[in-house]
């Protein structure tokens, strides 16, 4: 509200961030345990289960839609990247496009997905089939929640969010960096799937 | 010595040199908001960490009230409850007798309700948010909307937990750990615990990050870290670890949640039977996975309850006591030790779960490390009692209570974690003796100390001494009249929640009288918090006056009128010296506030050698 809160835009000099960047790294390291219990679960499950049952990933899942997912989340990071940038370099119409370039990638992504999915299903393989599935099936739904997320996030500032582009420029560019350091840490915990699911 | 401010005034938004009428505008803008947005949808530290402790004080109540019930059954085994069992209604207690399947839902929803929905707000969210921003000399938390939503979603946390009472089946009943498969093939109450836990984890999650922002942002001028109070520090490792131990939780959450919605089997093992009958799924996972993604948030828990508590007995000792806190720096080193340790304890849980030797040897090795700093810390705080002259008011009576009772509570789970002894006490009322020193005459008083501490800073009115010391004496018998038994009935092999209180066991006859003392205590602990009750509302309308500094305490929060005011200081504070600057040497008065100019030198220890003298200034 009225409170002057300090350090929302400028940079406290004895710790070098302002608040909303150490904020966000703060949930990101919250992002981190939750993600690895689940990378954990995953372990235990697998070293678990009785030798020979644990299905080879390929079995069920099909290793070229996840590998153009990954092109597609990986372009978005670089989309996401050229839009802060151009967030310093005060170019609006850039921004604009390179922001509405990353939310697209962000639909490709999730269509991609919708595919894969349905094609599950098709076949009668549910959560419930196995273990294998039924984390698979988990981890990559708690990751598309997040990608979602990130989603709205970035379309907010894409769109109804922008207009604050003309009275705090400042303020606006440290937002889009936030969402972008979001939208990479999404980005990343894929990096981290892709190849502990389809691969492994 | 330097002006700490004349450094730091260009980076502040807003010197006071500059703005003289700055405050008036936030009472006019204050004014405008209805009733909804001042109490309700507040965006302010202060009615936030009010809204937290009422609702959490609320709730202790609640959760005492379920045990008061349980204690009945476990006094009188089949007896018919008067009065109130006909109102709980036959599927509860027909014919006023309580079912088994009732009674396993008092304990679960005891232990959740006092732990998540009680303890920790008022701990954390209630004295986390109206102290911690006024001890730093902050206006308010980093992130004041986040603030709101972290109360809201602890709140409809509550509510769901709460209206799980009336799901058919009634609420979770698979004790406040959850374990699975039980959890997993329990009635839909379990379901609604976990929605409700996700809301409570994101309500710690939104709350713990603003907390950290909050200390290492937002703290006044010349408030170094080694010049923070004892309770900021607590609250700093508290928020570290809801932060970082919160999450798996929430996997786990997820992970059950799939497991009864969804029919997967991430905690059912293969061939499981139920009833009689062959379990139809999938199989192949693992009932342990689930203990330890438990125990992986709830063994830091622990600290969560305590951190706090400590970082309250501190502050009123140093108070009360008129001297420095007895090694301020062991204090700090041995929180942050604390918070890290606590990450690698958490399998003493699961001695006997048949994890391996080898994990137990290790688990019990860093439980015994971690005792340590707990131990120093204990060490510390009553060390600062030596050769001090003591003033007895309420807050320190409970302070003083703290330091014996969490004494009792720490050394009585040594044994608890030599995986040995373990053996003959898990799953005893040993364990839950030993619990519940350190949580209830333990945290709960030190959180007692702290309502009676900052209730002036709070409201502005003191609450009464005459029916504080009514409060307390009370409280501290029978909350030794309960407990205490506990640790009797465990040691001679009494099992804990046991429906009919253990007396079909012939190993239990000697002890089993206890019972009936442990009930009578219970039912005289709730007598005795009606003078508490009481005098939070008479005082709150007639209590005497409150100054700004009613303690003369030194630390920031009573450098501002009491209530504070929007905005928290009326000017904008800079910070001179240490937190406990009682007694110095040389000083007409008998403590030094952080906030007051002037003063001998911050030269540790140098003015207990010599006496200083006042720079004129």
């Amino acid at each position: 509200m009225t409170t002057a809160i300090p350090y929302t835009v400028e940079v406290r000099p004895d710790t070098g961030l302002n608040n909303v960047k150490l904020g966000i790294w703060l949930f990101l390291a919250s992002e981190v345990m939750l993600f690895g219990a689940l990378f954990a679960s995953y372990i235990l499950l697998r070293v678990g289960a009785p030798p020979g049952t644990w299905p080879q990933g390929t079995e069920y899942l099909s290793v070229p839609l996840a590998t153009l997912n990954t092109a597609v989340l990986i372009s978005s990071s670089v989309t996401m990247v050229m839009a802060w940038a151009s967030c310093i370099r005060r170019d609006f119409g850039k921004y604009r496009l390179y922001m509405g370039a990353t939310v697209g990638f962000g639909f490709v992504f999730l269509i991609i997905k919708y595919i894969e999915y349905t094609s599950k299903f098709e076949h009668g393989w549910f959560p419930e089939t196995n273990t294998f599935l039924a984390i698979y099936f988990t981890m990559t739904g708690l990751h598309a929640l997040h990608v979602i997320g990130g989603m709205a996030v970035n379309a907010y500032f894409w769109l109804p969010g922008a207009k604050m582009w003309k009275t705090a420029p400042e303020q606006f560019t440290n937002r889009v960096e936030t969402a972008g350091l979001f939208w990479h840490f999404v980005d990343l915990v894929w990096i981290f799937l892709f190849p502990v699911l389809y691969l492994l | 010595m330097t002006d700490p401010r004349d450094a730091a005034t260009a980076d502040r938004p807003h010197g006071h040199e500059e703005h003289p009428e700055q405050h008036d505008g936030y009472e006019a803008h204050h004014e405008e908001l209805g009733w909804w947005r001042t109490y309700w949808f507040s965006v302010d530290h202060k009615v936030i960490g009010a809204q937290y402790a009422v609702t959490g004080l609320l709730f202790l109540l609640f959760g005492f009230g379920l045990m008061m019930l349980a204690r009945w059954q476990l006094a009188y085994p089949g007896e018919a409850l008067p009065l109130l069992g006909k109102i709980l209604g036959p599927s509860r207690m027909p014919g006023g007798v309580m079912l088994p399947e009732f009674y396993n839902q008092l304990g679960a929803m005891h232990g959740t309700i006092m732990v998540f929905l009680g303890v920790v707000p008022l701990a954390v969210g209630g004295f986390g948010n109206f102290v911690v921003p006024l001890q730093i000399g902050a206006p308010d938390m980093a992130f004041p909307r986040l603030n709101m939503a972290s109360y809201h979603a602890y709140f409809w946390g509550g509510v769901i937990m709460l209206a799980s009472f009336f799901l058919p089946g009634g609420a979770a009943q698979s004790g406040w750990t959850s374990y699975s498969p039980l959890a997993d093939i329990a009635p839909s109450g379990q379901t609604a615990w976990l929605v409700g836990m996700v809301f409570l984890i994101t309500s710690s999650l939104l709350g713990a990050l603003n907390f950290l922002t909050t200390i290492i942002q937002l703290r006044a001028p010349g408030l170094s870290f080694m010049r923070l109070p004892f309770f900021v520090w607590a609250q700093f490792v508290t928020s570290f670890l809801l932060l970082l131990a919160f999450p798996p939780l929430e996997a786990a959450a997820v992970l059950q949640l799939m497991d009864r919605l969804v029919d997967t089997s991430f905690f059912l093992p293969s061939g499981l039977v139920v009833t009689g009958q062959a379990l139809e799924v999938s199989g192949g996972g693992s009932p342990l996975l689930w203990q330890h993604l438990f125990w992986f948030l709830a063994h830091p828990e622990v600290y969560v309850l305590i951190l706090p508590a400590m970082g309250i007995v501190a502050e009123v000792i140093a108070n009360n006591t008129r001297k420095p806190l007895w090694g301020y720096k062991a204090l700090v080193y041995s929180v942050l030790g604390i918070g890290f340790l606590s990450f690698v304890v958490w399998a003493h849980h699961m001695f006997l779960t048949g994890m391996g030797t080898v994990m137990n040897a290790f688990f019990q090795t860093t439980t015994m490390i971690i005792s340590i700093p707990s131990v120093v810390i204990l060490t510390a705080l009553i060390l600062s009692l030596w050769g001090a002259s003591l003033r007895f008011n309420t807050p320190m009576l409970f302070a003083l209570a703290f330091l014996p009772m969490f004494g009792i509570g720490g050394l009585t789970g040594l044994p608890l974690g030599l995986s040995a002894a373990d053996i003959h006490l898990h799953d005893t009322n040993y364990v839950i003796g030993h619990f519940h020193y350190v949580v209830a005459p333990g945290t709960l008083f030190a959180l007692m100390a702290g309502v009676y501490y900052w209730f002036p800073k709070a409201t502005g009115r003191h609450l009464s001494e005459r029916l504080g010391k009514l409060h307390f004496w009370p409280s501290l018998i029978f909350m030794n009249g309960i407990f205490f038994p506990m640790l009797i009935q465990g040691l001679a092999g009494m099992n804990r929640r046991m429906y009919d209180g253990g007396v079909t066991y012939r190993h239990n006859q000697d002890v089993l009288w206890l019972n009936e003392v442990m009930s009578i205590s219970a039912w005289g602990l709730g007598l005795a918090q009606l003078p508490f009750i009481v005098n939070f509302f008479w005082s709150l309308a007639k209590g005497r006056k409150s100054a700004e500094n009613p303690w003369r305490a030194t630390t920031l929060e009573w450098a501002t009128p009491s209530p504070p005011p929007h905005g928290n200081f009326l000017t904008p504070p800079a910070v001179y010296r240490g937190p406990y600057e009682y007694s110095v040497p040389g000083m007409d008065e008998d403590y030094l506030p952080q906030f007051a100019p002037g003063g001998p030198p911050d030269e540790p220890d140098a003015y207990h050698e010599e006496p200083a003298t006042v720079p004129a200034e």
